[in-house]
């Protein structure tokens, strides 16, 4: 059986009264896995992030991650997760090496100059350690980010739309990279985009929310041999345009009927 | 010159004053605020068989005592607002940062922005004006560090009140030291000020410290100002902590945490 890293259990969030962001979502992340969270604009793949970092609070439902209860534990927690987004870049004004100081130190990590040289390197962009983060072109960008978001040997990843705004080369550069950092350091990935190309080349598993509510669950082959769809595309299109009642299902039941897997009921 | 775009544009601004009220208030804000102190100053230059303490020396102390109050405030307010303007609270919040340690940061910046500033202008005051600060005597200790904690106060409830209203509401991290200047008789005592108003003047912690200022400019000590000063700002610091923890855990019930790190 694997090890959960996340569990969440009928999670909801309203920022106005009964309109919820995300509502009765449940699901597992096994360490070691990368999960997608797909869905269209206004989905609630961000604010599950939010919650899960605990920079929103949820309005009910139970976040644990690594056994431990989120927010409460938000600081032990902390310690052992990274974030980057696209959204998120590091401050323009300082240089990559000062950016990257200062998160090694609020993460305490050991010999930090050390570390930062050796991420810089791995991650190949050593010769923009002394360049103003303003600076950067997007792809370049968005390397720094996940350089600060390896800083600590995070056992979870939480990358929110981590390729947007980049162009397809750099995309798939950075897909590349991180499926490599994935399978060699084990880390569980959250991955919420609504590019179908990353979801298919980073995850093992995603979770398709409509309106803050689950719509489908599986690995990318699975829910396509579900759906009878031919590319996830399509699938995205018409599941966001039209829930998962108007489309063929395969297996037994309806989309509506499948739940998420906890661990050890498989899924990937 | 195209009159239709430079009326869209006005109506552009015009859109920004309607839909943000801070942004309006700052409008009459300003002006009111050095009527108040200008006209209140004048009163009391203008009352007859007043003495005034030391020339002009008891108004260059005053210029120094309240921008060191105004830096430390600024200290705390800017350090939170540099992260929203660079768009790294979101990093910040996503570390295992405490609230409380990135408040005590803000707070170590307004004391080191404050010592500088307090030097450079003790120095120049004394190599323009011939005005020694040090003249206050052992109480300038004291009088600074109780400036020091107002301006805490006050950057700890300004940055409480960005976490709930964002980028909007920017303009009041300049504003809000300037609210308390008319009444905490920095260029004038408090008898200066109407007799209603001097009860509000006492329960500035500020007030204390210049009156205390003032005192010890003319030779005195300050003891019970020092007292005064010191609890005041105890209360006001613990009000402080409370809004800006009321405010924070709203933030991240409503989402503005993540709003404001975004926009």
């Amino acid at each position: 059986m694997s090890e959960a890293v996340v569990v969440v259990e009928e999670l909801r969030k309203e920022f106005s009264r009964d309109r919820p962001v995300v509502s009765g979502l449940s699901f597992a992340l096994n360490r070691g896995e990368a999960l997608g969270l797909l869905g269209p604009n206004g989905a609630g793949k961000t604010t599950v992030v939010h919650l899960l970092l605990g920079l929103t609070t949820p309005t009910s439902g139970r976040i644990a991650i690594f056994g431990l209860p989120m927010p409460q534990k938000r600081i032990r927690v902390l310690q052992r997760v990274n974030f980057a987004s696209a959204y998120a870049l590091l401050p323009a004004n300082l240089t990559v090496r000062e950016n990257l100081m200062v998160f090694a130190r609020l993460y305490e990590v050991a010999r930090p100059k050390e570390k930062i040289a050796r991420l810089l390197a791995e991650l190949e962009i050593a010769h923009l350690v002394d360049q103003v983060a303003g600076r950067l072109s997007a792809g370049e960008a968005t390397r720094v980010s996940l350089c600060k978001a390896l800083l600590n040997n995070p056992e979870l990843l939480l990358l929110d739309e981590p390729t947007a705004g980049l162009d397809p080369d750099i995309a798939d550069k950075v897909r590349r990279l991180l499926r490599r950092l994935q399978s060699e350091r084990g880390i569980a990935v959250l991955y919420t985009s609504h590019n179908m190309r990353d979801i298919e080349a980073v995850c093992d598993r995603v979770l398709f929310l409509r309106r803050g509510r689950l719509l489908a669950e599986g690995s990318p082959v699975e829910i396509l041999r579900n759906f009878r769809c031919d590319d996830l595309e399509t699938l995205f299109i018409q599941l966001s345009r039209e829930g998962s009642g108007s489309l063929p299902v395969a297996n037994e039941g309806g989309p509506e009927e499948l739940s998420p897997r906890l661990p050890g009921t498989g899924g990937g | 010159m195209n009159l239709r775009r430079i009326w869209a544009l006005v109506l552009r601004y015009n859109y920004v004053y309607r839909r943000s009220a801070i942004r309006l208030l700052e409008v009459f804000f300003w002006p009111a605020i050095d009527l108040l102190v200008w006209g209140f100053l004048t009163l009391y230059l203008e009352q007859p068989g007043r003495e005034l303490p030391s020339g002009v020396a008891f108004l260059v102390g005053a210029v120094i005592f309240w921008d060191i109050l105004y830096r430390s405030q600024q200290g705390i307010t800017l350090s939170f607002l540099e992260d929203v303007w660079s768009r790294n609270l979101l990093n910040l919040f996503t570390a295992p940062v405490r609230v409380t340690e990135f408040v005590g940061a803000t707070c170590v910046v307004g004391i080191l922005k404050t010592l500088v500033v307090g030097l450079y202008l003790t120095a120049l005051a004394f190599f323009l004006y011939r005005f020694n600060l040090l003249a206050v005597g052992p109480t300038l200790f004291p009088l600074f560090v109780n400036l020091l904690l107002t301006g805490w106060a006050l950057g700890i409830a300004t940055t409480a009140l960005l976490l709930r209203w964002g980028q909007a509401a920017e303009g009041i991290a300049w504003a809000v030291p300037f609210a308390i200047q008319p009444f905490s008789a920095v260029f004038y005592p408090v008898s200066a000020l109407p007799s209603w108003l001097q009860p509000v003047a006492w329960s500035i912690p500020a007030t204390h410290v210049f009156e205390g200022m003032r005192l010890a400019l003319r030779g005195g000590f300050a003891w019970n100002h020092l007292v005064y000063a010191t609890l005041l700002n105890l209360v006001y610091l613990v009000l402080a902590g409370s809004l800006f923890a009321l405010l924070f855990a709203a933030a991240r019930e409503k989402g503005l945490l993540v709003k404001i790190g975004t926009q």
